[in-house]
């Protein structure tokens, strides 16, 4: 297990590193300059100096590379063009809003998409399973603008039951709870996509394990079926949802990306989107960063997670 | 245990002692026209492929028989409903919808198989090969497409946007960057699972090069797998183009594609031009499900897992299928 954890977090600590060069490299990927696309085609040869100077762009490649590092380290993401804020202020404002819309979500979706996982795998290839396998999937292949859309033109339009879109002036966590039905539609939107993941999962590792001798065993004691399902096949399909949980993890935020630009939730997505337009791209990169540190994080914590419960895979790695 | 529920596709006396073990071998023939046949027999797969034709048909050859302006601003019909002479109404410049629906799909069908061949070609060379040499040279391999994977790719997608002015060609060389990785890491698993089967140490052992074990093993036994990441990078790169256009970082007009028109209709959803959404919208989703059946329905096949008949019967055979087969 030491063994296993040395070598995982080995593997994260080099994908880190990797997403850091990365973010250089698209930093300077720009054709043309930066200064050229931030201050547009008429600026003045002087300003793209001052610009060039101000943000350390007249460097040599290895120096910035090396500035931008230790910057990383002093936790400084760069400062946006647009908004002249600190980029890393600008995330640790964002982040908790996200960290709610996401961690809502994806309950949401675990709530919903294990139990249907479950009862799909106990009616298998009869017609309340095909349905669900349709319907999500379905639901998981339609963009998810669309979703928000209909969604939008269903409920806001025609029955003026949620408002479209949070107010401008939601600033706070707790902003986010007191204008709660602003928040019923993009969490519902988010958790739609990974039902679908989820319940199909559950339903083909729960098919595996119905499949299992002990399940057998139990069922010639004469337990009821649905103590069958609960006791041991859900707590058996229950541990590689944590894996999944942690492999999606990139899905669920680039789907962030577009209900929040739909709905105006003021989080990251907003934020990536709004840079993204105005070519701000300390903002971006900085952002990608985060977000690709969180991934890691997530992820190796979900390998660790699963090891710890299930002792097959700690004996298997070590 | 849950009894068959119908009776299988080829009748066997199952329930006779002398039954074979998993029923009776009722199919013959190379894999290749095996997995053809399996093909042919899902519903799955040819309702989807037979969109996927139809909607070809209706982007590429639609446009010669259904002549419409696709050029020039009309003012004087614009936002008109549905009607004779525009079967699903025109846009607020005056535009044939059903006209737009072709031209848009042109675009999105093109990115979508440029992206799922060039994806394929690049993934299944960088996996095999990685797969292959092992050692060190794979790891640092695998490490970047670790780092690739670990930022979303949307994200990274909306930044490389941000950067150029996009063509669709641009796009399609920007997808296919993104997308490769994922296939590379699925193909080299392949590859690894493969390099200890028998057939590849008996080559080995008779002096086969890497190479020829690469070119005559390696990726003809992972282009299964291949197709089906190819037919998944195909509705992605189509569902990735029109979230693009929908938040308007997509390529600039005139160029035109199915999330373009989205937008566009979004924007005048309120007014009531609803012609404008619910055509896009339909084609939209219809094609990316239909891929996504294929591919999914390929996925069965290449797994071994034939038609829902041999599902059934496959659950009763208590030797593992996968694997040597004994000569």
């Amino acid at each position: 297990m030491t063994w296993y954890l040395i070598r995982r977090a080995g593997q994260s600590i080099a994908v880190l590193i990797g997403v850091m060069i990365l973010t250089f490299l698209l930093l300077h990927l720009e054709p043309g300059s930066v200064a050229r696309s931030v201050l547009g085609l008429k600026a003045t040869p002087a300003r793209v100096a001052i610009f060039d100077s101000l943000y350390g762009l007249n460097k040599p490649l290895y120096q910035q590379f090396d500035i931008y590092i230790k910057q990383i380290f002093q936790g400084n993401l760069g400062v946006s063009y647009q908004l002249q804020q600190p980029v890393s202020s600008l995330i640790a404002q964002r982040l908790p809003r996200d960290a709610i819309l996401l961690g809502l979500s994806t309950l949401l979706a675990l709530v919903i998409g294990v139990p249907t996982g479950i009862y799909q795998a106990a009616r298998h290839n009869r017609l309340a399973d095909d349905l669900l396998a349709g319907t999500w999937f379905t639901l998981y292949s339609a963009p998810d603008f669309m979703e928000a859309l209909l969604l939008i033109a269903l409920l806001c339009v025609q029955f003026h039951v949620f408002p479209p879109a949070f107010p401008g002036s939601v600033n706070s966590v707790g902003g986010l709870f007191a204008d709660w039905p602003a928040l019923v539609l993009p969490v519902t939107v988010l958790s739609v996509n990974s039902v679908a993941g989820f319940s199909q999962y559950v339903r083909s590792t729960a098919l595996q394990t119905l499949a299992e001798d002990y399940i057998r065993v139990v069922r010639a004691k004469g337990l009821p079926e649905r103590l069958v399902l609960t006791r041991h096949v859900l707590r058996n399909s229950l541990l590689p949802v944590i894996t999944i949980l942690g492999l999606s993890l990139p899905d669920i935020v680039a789907g962030a990306v577009i209900a929040e630009s739909v709905f105006n939730f003021p989080g990251m997505g907003l934020l990536f989107w709004q840079s993204a337009l105005a070519h701000d791209f300390p903002v971006m990169l900085g952002g990608t960063l985060v977000i690709g540190a969180a991934t890691v994080l997530g992820n190796l914590a979900a390998d660790v997670a699963y090891g710890v419960l299930d002792p097959r895979i700690r004996y298997a790695g070590a | 245990m849950p009894a068959p529920e119908t009776a299988p596709a080829h009748p066997s006396p199952a329930g006779s002692p002398l039954a074979p073990e998993g029923g009776e071998v009722t199919e013959s023939g190379t894999g290749t026209q095996l997995s053809l046949r399996a093909f042919v027999q899902s519903k799955r797969a040819m309702t989807g492929t037979a969109i996927v034709v139809l909607l070809a048909l209706f982007c590429f050859v639609g446009p010669l028989l259904y002549h419409t302006n696709q050029v020039a601003v009309n003012l004087g019909i614009e936002n008109s409903p549905p009607g004779p002479g525009h079967p699903l109404g025109t846009d607020p410049y005056g535009i044939d919808v059903l006209g737009r629906l072709m031209t848009g799909g042109q675009s999105s069908l093109e990115l979508g198989f440029a992206v799922g061949i060039a994806t394929t070609v690049i993934g299944l060379l960088y996996g095999a090969v990685s797969g292959m040499v092992g050692g060190i040279v794979d790891a640092f391999l695998m490490r970047i497409i670790d780092t690739v994977l670990a930022v979303p790719t949307f994200i990274l997608l909306i930044i490389v946007a941000s950067m150029f002015s996009l063509s669709l060609s641009v796009i399609i060389l920007i997808l296919t960057a993104l997308s490769w990785p994922y296939t590379a890491r699925l193909i080299r698993g392949q590859v690894l699972a493969l390099r200890s089967r028998e057939f590849v140490q008996a080559a080995r052992t008779m002096g086969a090069t890497g190479r020829w074990v690469l070119a005559r093993h390696m990726i003809p036994n992972t282009l299964g797998v291949s197709v089906v990441t190819a037919t998944f990078a195909i509705a992605d790169s189509i569902y990735a183009l029109s979230a693009l256009s929908f938040l308007g970082i997509g390529p600039p007009p005139p160029f035109t594609d199915w999330g373009t028109m989205l937008t566009g209709g979004v924007n005048n959803l309120f007014n009531g031009y609803w012609w404008q959404v619910y055509s896009p919208l339909v084609v939209l989703v219809l094609v990316v499900v239909a891929f996504r059946q294929v591919g999914d329905a390929l996925n069965d096949i290449v797994s071994g897992q034939r038609t829902d008949a041999a599902r059934r019967r496959r659950r009763f055979r208590l030797l593992p299928l996968s694997g040597p087969r004994p000569e």
